[in-house]
């Protein structure tokens, strides 16, 4: 909790009102719900005073009848300040800046991208602007070809500077930017081409206009009011972004960011944004498929017909053995380990991960050092990233950071009185200045550039350099040596930024496979604590899961393989997993022959699913609801945006029904989301707390569900006429209080249940004013998400050692370690057709000087041997990574699983 | 009568060298200033002179210079900066003194440095001065090599670096922030205000920007001291002022003459009056963006608060003087013409007004204009006005039309009516 700040007293059209010195005059109208109409000022981008359409009145003091204008973005809150937004002065001029933006902006509302939800249409009407008096030509301008995320159509542009300051200043891009001056300012690339940043999804909800709109919505057209939206999770990677997942048709039609103040805020990366396109997949699995002996392809059956199928295998004393996901939701793994028994159960993923997910999860259940949000990452003050590549694995995080490095010269702007909301001048003031920020990776990443120091090496290294800090800080902790010079005198700096932090965050992960780095990252915040410092820690895990997960007991998947070495399994079933992806073909294949029956939950139809003798469709994320566990260990629930006409059913259910099949009625009896979740708070005590999310399914506001559709939904009898002409039953969704209909309360739902954003006056996205506390800051009522691990009294500290070692590279031989790739690496995503035209195919990374040596170019391909088994695979080159170091693009779309880190060999092909 | 500032400057011949400009008393009010005077005392002597920014706006040198953090941290750079931008339409004063007496602008630079310790300035000119730029750099070398210039400044512990920047040619540029901007390599967009350039300017460090005649007034002052100064104006502001008139008179030109004389004395004495056959219809008294005045308010003395109570500016006191074969329409469509080209695209009402403005203007001067646009374009000048703006670019833009729409209404009428232009 921040302090409290003496409020003041300002006057608002002759009322009183309680205000925030710190807040400019337009957020602290917009927190009271006054609406001032505004284009330029973002809640998250601050203010610049270019657009001028929030103008107010502010008089000296009473006895000012004239007053003058000054914009509410720029005008600080003092106390006794007086001013007018109905002023008739300053309301003819808010109405001339629509008017004089009119002027060029093109009339094509009924076909525009934006049209129903945009900024501009609300603002226009807001001020009342009506008939053009403008009758000259207007302006045109090429629109550009931005790549498979964004549509470009620059004639709409009201030069709000909005997009180029969420692209460059906030989030690093280099290429969007603003070309000439005058009317004729022009906002894009400097040519065609895909925009390069990771965040350009957000130029869509930034835009107040159809300038940047989401070209993977325009394929499939629809409007904001005639899509049925849920609130929902995205599912891409640890980080738990909060989205609002839209349907029509039966498709899923877009995702969205929703705001969560402790978490993703109004951002989320394009891998979360655009990945959404597996859902609507042509190879999804809609049927029950059965695999029968005879036969080469499956065939779809009925439920009875999969029942009687089932009926045998299930029974009590069949030896079945589950296997986990850490992309299934709490629920769904939870209903297969009570299917199959804690013994029996699981967890779906690599050797090494299941080792280091399970050295992390034990350490932060038992040492109450903090696990930050997002918000809290924004907030620290001296950093140190360990062996993660964020931009990869946990996009959202890196943006974090460059938010987090402005702490520092932030200080020094308050210190001149200059407002933080005041953008220009404290960048200006700025400059270069940075929070200290070091990053230890083995290869250059776009966060270098606001870095202090990077440090590139092997992971032995980055490792060494960890342990280096954690001894600086407390002389008890473990060391490590290396032969590296640098190593002394960089940790003594980054120990001594860290010390005198106030929030001093590490920030590492298992996407190196390495325990050694691991270990370090824990004895630095341990080592922290130790000094009585408040230590951030987070740790980036793989999947959207991958900590609820860890939180469920349950063997190694290799220990699954141990568990048949000796005997044959009945029915082997696989909850939302594709297991060659956790393991060599030949142990997953050696498991599959051991296993009589295999069955496949799953929604589209990978190499473990092909395997399948019973492959049943499981609902996705959007079709389903359930609660993942962000790394952050919140646990949040999302709701299903899409009624499944055909047999797709929540992972949970139909081992609900195999339950049932299994153990009789009586055993266990869920009919619902509720039902279940109560089942696993009592069964396991790290999930007691998930008893008090509420609201549940019975949840109701006068009286009513909360419609997931508006008010002006349209074509709810008319939409599958083409099918029937009778009126279709409504879906019934028995496991939240949200309806698929547009009847029902629409005024403002709890926080976790806001399907969409929408109020009198605003159809935009802007609309969110209405649902938060202040601009920025939480929504009303709380910000949804509960977290599961809550800082306890630090137990003694103890340190841990390197851990098991990565097999030394010998002569001709090269350090192969893993590389993630934002776009590809995530399984689902890697589906989506948007996001496949960004994705590479795989490579290998090496440094200029490794490959004069094997005497090949960037670009060429090479064999690599790695643990026995060889790969032909296109060689990039790359200045930052160091010689002896070799990073392969793992778990891309045609890449076979290996555990590494491990050494390899290149051969010329 | 005394012209401190052109005395030396002989139009047509080359400026003086180092050399000439020691013997007649070139670096003496360097000298004086370092070797007898501290940063404060130079700062409140040009206080107490009350010499008046010469850019335009007229604000006190002394008041920008003392708003300067002296006792920070020092191990931060400060910065000097001499705005040459000089591109206001009519204006030719600040160039009179670039090429005619550089020294005399650097001597003042490295006083006016000394006085608010920046030990770096740049000079920021206008990209289309080349001779002016040639011959700053020649001065600039020869003051690094007399001692003038770099390190330990006559032995007094005191360093400055001196860099001339050449601007890449925009208007907006010759606004102080935008020029900062500018001199960073961003685009030259103004910026907001608080903060001052005084407490973060250029690189984020205090600034201070200040004009070329401004600049070249502070060795004299120095040397003369305030009284001398204040003496010089007949009116109370102080000082001289580089005086320019252009347009159809008999002898348009640039002259230095005592702060506060009458626009007719201007016009008629020392521009020779109005060029045969033509008559005065009126005149923008400082550049392109003062209002008209017109011939009831040739007494007016060109002073700062005369000229603004006779409802327009000093400006950069540089006159352009409209005749009755010129048409106004033509003549403020050409104005309003420029300030659209030149908007910087930053804010609604200037980026969409001034558009707007240029294309009605346009349209009735060739005929097709519409009485509705007269009352459109009323409408645009006030929708521009200041505060509504994000700089002063706009409502400088204004002024000119709507002077122009109140003295040559008539003029705009038949147009209209006409659907022609009577001057063509």
């Amino acid at each position: 909790m921040s302090l409290e700040v003496a409020m003041v007293k300002i006057s608002i059209e002759g009322k009183y009102y309680e205000a925030k010195p710190e807040k400019n005059l337009l957020e602290t109208c917009l927190s009271l719900g006054i609406d001032i109409p505004h284009f330029c000022f973002h809640p998250a981008l601050g203010s610049v005073g270019a657009c001028r359409l929030c103008a107010v009145k502010k008089f000296r003091d009473k006895d000012d009848a004239k007053g003058r204008i000054v914009m509410s973005c720029m005008e600080p809150v003092t106390e006794g300040l007086i001013i007018s937004i109905d002023d008739p002065e300053v309301k003819a001029f808010r109405s001339s800046v629509i008017e004089s933006l009119m002027t060029n902006h093109p009339h094509d509302c009924p076909v525009c991208d934006e049209g129903g939800e945009c900024h501009l249409q609300d603002m226009t009407v807001m001020t009342g602007h009506i008939y053009r008096r403008f009758d000259f030509p207007k302006r045109t301008y090429y629109n550009q070809e931005l790549g498979p995320f964004i549509s470009h159509d620059m004639n709409r542009c009201i030069q709000c500077y909005r997009c180029v300051r969420f692209y460059g200043d906030y989030a690093g891009g280099k290429d969007l930017n603003v070309f000439a001056s005058r009317n004729h300012v022009y906002f894009g690339r400097h040519e065609d081409g895909p925009l390069e940043n990771e965040f350009s999804g957000n130029l869509v909800e930034v835009c107040p206009t159809g300038v940047f709109t989401d070209k993977t919505l325009k394929k499939h057209f629809t409007r904001k009011w005639d899509l049925s939206n849920a609130p929902s999770v995205c599912v891409h990677c640890s980080i738990g972004c909060n989205t609002i997942a839209s349907e029509r048709y039966g498709y899923l039609r877009r995702i969205m960011s929703r705001y969560n103040g402790a978490v993703n805020g109004y951002f989320i990366c394009d891998r979360g944004r655009f990945g959404y396109e597996f859902v609507n997949d042509e190879k999804r699995i809609k049927t029950v498929l059965i695999h029968s002996k005879n036969e080469i392809v499956p065939e779809p059956v009925n439920y009875e017909q999969l029942l009687s199928c089932l009926d045998q295998s299930l029974s009590r004393n069949k030896n079945i053995i589950g296997i986990g996901s850490p992309r299934a939701s709490l629920e769904s793994n939870f209903a297969l380990m009570t299917l199959v028994g804690k013994e029996n159960f699981c967890h779906g993923i690599s050797k090494k991960e299941y080792l280091l997910t399970n050295t992390i999860t034990e350490f932060l259940q038992h040492t109450g050092i903090r696990t930050p949000s997002l918000k809290q990452i924004e907030k620290a003050d001296a950093i140190l990233v360990l062996g993660e590549d964020l931009t990869n694995t946990a996009p959202m995080i890196s943006l974090a950071l460059r938010q987090a490095v402005r702490n520092l010269p932030n200080e020094e702007a308050k210190g001149k009185g200059i407002q933080l909301w005041n953008d220009a001048p404290v960048r200006e003031l700025a400059q270069d200045s940075k929070s200290p920020l070091f990053i230890a990776t083995p290869f250059g990443d776009s966060l270098d550039e606001i870095a202090e120091d990077t440090f590139r090496a092997s992971y032995r290294d980055i490792a060494s350099l960890g342990f280096a800090v954690a001894l600086k800080l407390d002389k008890k902790a473990s060391e490590l040596k290396s032969d590296k010079k640098d190593i002394e005198k960089l940790a003594g700096k980054i120990a001594f930024s860290l010390k005198n932090a106030k929030n001093p965050l590490i920030i590492s992960g298992v996407s190196s496979n390495d325990e050694s780095i691991v270990n370090a990252a824990l004895n630095i915040a341990t080592a922290l604590s130790s000094i009585g410092s408040k230590a951030m820690l987070s740790l980036v895990l793989p999947e959207c899961n991958s900590l609820g997960l860890a939180f469920f007991p349950g063997k190694s998947f290799e220990d699954a393989f141990h568990l048949i070495e000796n005997k044959e399994i009945d029915t082997l079933i696989v909850l939302e997993n594709d297991l060659f992806r956790r393991a060599e073909k030949e142990s997953v294949n050696n498991l599959f022959k051991k296993s009589r029956q295999i069955v496949v939950l799953d929604h589209l139809p990978n190499k473990t699913a092909q395997a399948a003798d019973v492959l049943l469709p499981a609902a996705t994320f959007a079709e389903s609801e359930g609660t993942f566990v962000n790394n952050e260990g919140r646990a949040q629930r999302f709701y299903k945006a899409i009624d499944s006409k055909s047999q797709v059913k929540e992972s949970w259910r139909w081992l609900g029904d195999f339950i049932k099949i299994r153990y009789g009625n009586k055993e266990v009896l869920w009919n619902r989301l509720d039902d279940i979740v109560e089942s696993m708070a009592n069964e396991l005590p790290v999930f007691s707390k998930l008893k008090e999310y509420k609201p549940g399914a019975d949840f109701r506001m006068l009286s009513t569900k909360i419609p997931r559709q508006t008010m002006r939904f349209s074509g709810r009898t008319a939409m599958n006429a083409n099918i029937s002409v009778a009126e279709p039953k409504l879906s019934q969704d028995p496991d939240s209080p949200l309806a698929f209909s547009m009847e029902g309360q629409q005024e403002m739902p709890p926080s976790s249940l806001v399907p969409f954003y929408w109020m009198p006056g605003w159809n935009s996205v802007q609309a969110m004013y209405d649902y938060v506390d202040e601009p920025g800051g939480s929504m009303k009522g709380g910000d949804p998400g509960i977290r599961l691990i809550e800082s306890t009294e630090g137990i003694e500290n103890t340190y841990f050692g390197q851990g098991s070692q990565n097999n030394a590279a010998e002569k001709d031989e090269w350090q192969i370690i893993p590389l993630n790739q934002i776009f590809g690496s995530d399984e689902l995503s890697s589906v989506s057709s948007s996001v496949l035209q960004k994705t590479h195919e795989p490579f290998v990374l090496i440094n200029q000087k490794d490959a004069d040596i094997i005497s090949i170019n960037d670009g060429d391909y090479v064999q690599l041997e790695i643990l026995k088994v060889k790969l032909r695979v296109k060689v990039k080159i790359d200045s930052s990574i160091i010689q002896g170091l070799a990073g392969l693009s793992v778990n891309l779309p045609g890449m076979p699983f290996f555990n590494i880190p491990d050494t390899g060999k290149f051969h010329k092909l | 009568m005394e012209r401190p500032l052109t005395k030396y400057i002989t139009p047509g011949s080359i400026a003086y060298n180092l050399e000439d400009y020691k013997k007649v008393g070139g670096y003496a009010g360097l000298k004086k200033a370092m070797k007898n005077m501290t940063p404060a005392e130079v700062t409140s002597l040009v206080k107490g002179s009350n010499l008046l920014g010469r850019g335009g706006a007229g604000f006190p040198t002394g008041v920008k210079w003392s708003l300067v953090p002296m006792n920070g941290d020092d191990s931060k750079p400060k910065y000097l900066i001499c705005n040459a931008d000089e591109m206001e339409p009519g204006t030719f004063k600040d160039r009179y003194l670039l090429e005619g007496n550089p020294h005399q602008l650097i001597e003042g630079m490295i006083i006016s440095a000394y006085a608010i310790r920046a030990e770096k300035a740049y000079i920021f000119l206008r990209w289309a001065y080349k001779k002016a730029e040639a011959g700053l750099r020649t001065a600039i070398n020869e003051a690094y090599k007399a001692g003038y210039l770099g390190k330990n400044i006559l032995g007094s512990g005191f360093n400055l670096e001196l860099h001339v920047h050449s601007s890449a040619g925009r208007y907006i540029c010759g606004e102080e922030t935008a020029l900062l901007n500018s001199l960073e390599g961003k685009r030259a967009l103004p910026r907001t205000k608080p903060p001052f350039p005084a407490v973060s300017g250029l690189f984020g460090r205090p600034t201070v920007v200040n004009n070329v005649e401004t600049l070249s007034w502070i060795s004299h002052i120095v040397e003369n001291g305030a009284d001398w100064f204040k003496g010089l104006s007949l009116t109370g502001t102080g000082g001289t002022k580089l005086y320019g008139v252009s347009g159809k008179v008999k002898n348009p030109g640039i002259w230095e003459l005592p702060l506060g004389i009458t626009m007719r004395e201007l016009l008629e004495e020392h521009a020779g009056g109005m060029a045969t056959g033509h008559k005065f219809r009126g005149a923008l008294p400082g550049g392109a963006s003062t209002d008209f005045l017109i011939e009831e308010h040739l007494d007016v003395k060109m002073d700062f608060t005369t000229v603004a109570a006779a409802g327009s500016r000093l400006g950069t006191g540089t006159m352009i003087v409209l005749d009755d074969k010129t048409c106004p329409v033509a003549f403020v469509h050409n104005v309003e013409r420029f300030f659209a080209l030149e908007s910087c695209g930053w804010c609604t009402p200037c980026r969409e007004g001034l558009p707007w403005v240029e294309k009605m203007l346009a349209s009735i001067e060739e005929g097709t204009g519409k009485m509705e646009y007269l009352d459109l374009l009323k409408f645009n000048a006030k929708y521009m006005g200041p505060g509504n703006t994000f700089c002063a670019h706009a409502p400088g833009a204004a002024e000119p039309l709507q002077s122009g729409l109140k003295y040559f209404y008539d003029d705009f009428v038949e147009h209209i009516t006409g659907k022609k232009c009577p001057w063509k």
